[in-house]
């Protein structure tokens, strides 16, 4: 066992310094600024289509005294509803309000996308049946307010610091934030074992390392030299995190604590992430192990994504379950075990569960890692040509 | 499982290896002495490298068991045990003294302890300028030598070479058999497989012949030629006389000429009855039968021929 750890270190060792040392880690810590940026653009884009969708223009062809209660009443409602939850309104001035200029209005006038003529007694909305449709509602409130034209009510209000339900709330928002950050790093970082021994396979560098050390070490090795540069990874990410949060005042009151409190939640994290890692790392590399070419590996990864998918709406789907069967399942099927866990770390305080499951995940990584290096010693270090040219299926199944 | 004999580096009783049913070793018993320069002899395709990965411990046989430097885990010896794979392989983004010390401390070696005799094994071989390139920087027989060099940083007491002078030029395969001899006059067992005879006839003490997963011979490299006679090549001056009776009976002259193997007798009763028979010697030489005849007698023809085979499409390639 210390012999297997050694060699595994000696391993670990190469790995890390290779991919730390390379110019591609550089870039492979810019990669979370890409999805960012993506998500920032498409908001930015999604925000402007959402404007120009659903704040429409309503003209008001009403007499000017009317037309100035509505759009005096317009102005009182959207300092507490909004202003985008109501139209807005412009005044039609020198409009006669006959059926037929309304329409050939609306027709010339793109920006219009309906027009409120009659009077506020007897208002009448022209316009698309889908905009009439939605903004029937809004209009009839602005008129009945214009009409009866009430005082401004003051609401006075009373805090406490949590209600149960608030409180239940919070910490299953928690489960979810901490469940989707570690869903996310897993999913950006485990898939990319799969390729871990290809480098061996192509340099033919495998045989050296398989007469020298056990399977076992060389699994182990590059499975922790992959962990340790995730880790290095979501080290600069959070730092850098941190310090912008700092940098624009964001109130870290405003998040919901998790039930086990946010010192030990964050060693979860770290925790559970390790574990998540392991477990997919060590079948990815398992799986990728009986892959002889690039290609090969590139054709598993789809498949693999789809596979880590699956595990994760499985736990995803079982936060809101707590002790329900499809909870625990989660929490004991292996893969998906570090998901439900670090959900249960938000919602429940009892600390002992997270010994048993991480011993739980360690065992099953080791057995996965055992039943891997059987299948790679069976069925792909053998010597000649034939062996070689075999199918990926075939070097799977051993047939 | 029975106990392994201390003086042995290898013992291998009964090995079978099955690829896909077809039994690519069948039935090896192998016992090598420690301290000799054996070679495995045989070609492509006949075992070789399936044997020495199953002797390894890469992979294990489906019957028969192997003991490696007296342990039936050879993977536990690996501290001990220099390897050199068929198919060459480094890192090549790796300094070249970098990549020999890594596979010290593959084997067990510290990584400082690996550096600084990685370095002074490249000056020693007169490659201390590449001691700092990357692999990928070298030749193709610089890069061969540092994959060497790192089979041997640790300091094995046995070294295993699985076709070691595949892909090397002629004056690298001269560097490679005194290396070899080093290693042997220090007391390293050192084991290698070729398809080349000639390499085995001038170095190895003992030999294996392997072919078809079987061993037909093992034994000293004179015991495989004395299992022919020498052959006797002779110029007479006369075509006939009572010294014909000394000259086998189905022996036909070309012209003054005559070949034959030796009788029983030995050679001095045939010269004697030529000299008194008044055959006119003009010439005699009595040839001892290379390795190669005897190859051919024990493996037989076809095998033979693959291997010539083998051997000239390496050399093909060496010249390519």
């Amino acid at each position: 066992m210390i012999e297997t750890i050694r060699a595994a270190f000696v391993i670990a060792r190469r790995d890390f310094t290779a991919i730390i040392f390379s110019k591609s880690f550089f870039f492979f810590l810019l990669g979370p600024l890409f999805p960012i940026g993506i998500i920032i653009v498409a908001g930015g884009l999604g925000s402007q289509v959402a404007r120009d969708i659903d704040n429409p223009v309503i003209g008001v062809a009403l007499n000017p005294a009317e037309s100035e209660i509505l759009l005096t009443t317009r102005t009182r409602l959207s300092s507490s509803l909004g202003s985008k939850s109501l139209p807005e309104l412009v005044i039609l001035n020198d409009f006669s309000g006959d059926e037929a200029d309304i329409i050939a209005k609306l027709d010339r006038e793109k920006s219009l996308n309906a027009i409120l003529s009659g009077s506020l007694a007897k208002p009448v909305l022209t316009g698309s049946e889908r905009d009439v449709s939605k903004w029937k509602g809004k209009i009839t409130l602005l008129a009945e307010t214009a009409l009866s034209q009430p005082a401004p009510v003051e609401i006075k209000t009373r805090f406490v610091s949590q209600t149960g339900s608030s409180s239940e709330r919070d910490r299953l928002m928690t489960a979810q934030g901490g469940q989707a950050i570690l869903i996310l790093l897993t999913m950006i970082l485990a898939g990319m074992v799969l390729s871990n021994l290809v480098e061996e396979k192509t340099n033919k560098i495998i045989e050296i390392l398989a007469a020298a050390i056990p399977m076992d070490a060389i699994f182990l090795g590059k499975l922790f030299a992959m962990l340790g540069m995730a880790l290095v990874g979501i080290a600069v990410w959070t730092t850098v995190g941190l310090s912008i949060t700092l940098l624009v005042g964001f109130n870290w009151n405003a998040v919901p604590s998790p039930a086990v409190g946010w010192p030990m939640f964050g060693l979860l994290m770290v925790l559970y992430f390790s574990m998540a890692y392991l477990l997919l790392g060590s079948l990815f590399l398992g799986i990728g192990a009986m892959a002889t070419t690039v290609r090969e590996v590139q054709t598993l990864s789809m498949p693999v994504t789809m596979g880590q998918l699956l595990v994760f709406f499985l736990a995803y789907s079982s936060i809101t379950k707590l002790g329900e069967p499809a909870e625990w399942f989660a929490v004991l099927f292996p893969f998906s075990s570090p998901f439900a866990m670090i959900a249960r770390a938000a919602q429940m305080d009892n600390i002992w569960q997270h010994g048993l499951a991480l011993i739980w995940q360690a065992l099953f990584t080791m057995v996965i890692i055992r039943f891997s290096v059987m299948l790679f010693r069976r069925n792909v270090m053998k010597s000649g040509q034939a062996a070689r040219k075999k199918s990926l299926f075939a070097r799977v199944t051993g047939k | 499982m029975h106990a392994p004999h201390s003086e042995f580096a290898i013992e291998a009783r009964n090995i079978v290896k099955r690829f896909e049913g077809e039994a690519a070793v069948d039935g090896i018993d192998l016992t090598i002495e420690k301290g000799s320069i054996f070679g495995i002899l045989g070609p492509n395709g006949a075992g070789k490298t399936t044997t020495l990965r199953m002797l390894l411990g890469i992979i294990d046989p489906d019957e028969g068991e192997r003991f490696l430097l007296g342990s039936p885990e050879p993977i536990s010896m690996a501290h001990q045990v220099g390897y050199l794979p068929e198919e060459r392989g480094l890192y090549p983004s790796m300094k070249a003294f970098d990549a020999i010390a890594f596979m010290g401390a593959l084997r067990g070696l510290p990584l400082a302890e690996g550096r600084k005799r990685g370095r002074a094994m490249m000056e020693d071989h007169g490659l201390s300028d590449a001691a700092d390139k990357q692999i990928r920087q070298l030749s193709k027989g610089m890069a061969q030598t540092v994959q060497l060099l790192g089979t041997l940083v640790h300091g094995p007491d046995l070294i295993i070479l699985d076709e070691p002078f595949s892909g090397l030029d002629a004056l690298n395969q001269g560097k490679l058999e005194r290396l070899i001899r080093a290693q042997a006059d220090k007391g390293v067992t050192v084991i290698f497989s070729t398809h080349v005879i000639a390499h085995a006839e001038r170095l190895c003490e003992e030999i294996a012949i392997i072919a078809d997963g079987k061993i037909p011979f093992k034994g000293k490299v004179s015991t495989a030629r004395d299992r022919l006679r020498p052959q006797v090549h002779l110029e007479t001056r006369n075509i006939d006389g009572p010294w014909r009776a000394a000259i086998p009976a189905d022996c036909k002259p070309l012209g003054h000429h005559w070949h034959f193997t030796l009788p029983e007798s030995g050679v001095e009763p045939l010269l004697n009855a030529l000299v008194e028979g008044g055959a006119g010697i003009e010439s005699l030489s009595i040839e001892r039968p290379g390795l190669h005849d005897a190859f051919v007698q024990i493996a037989g023809e076809a095998t033979a021929r693959k291997m010539d085979a083998d051997a000239a499409n390496n050399n093909g390639d060496e010249s390519a």
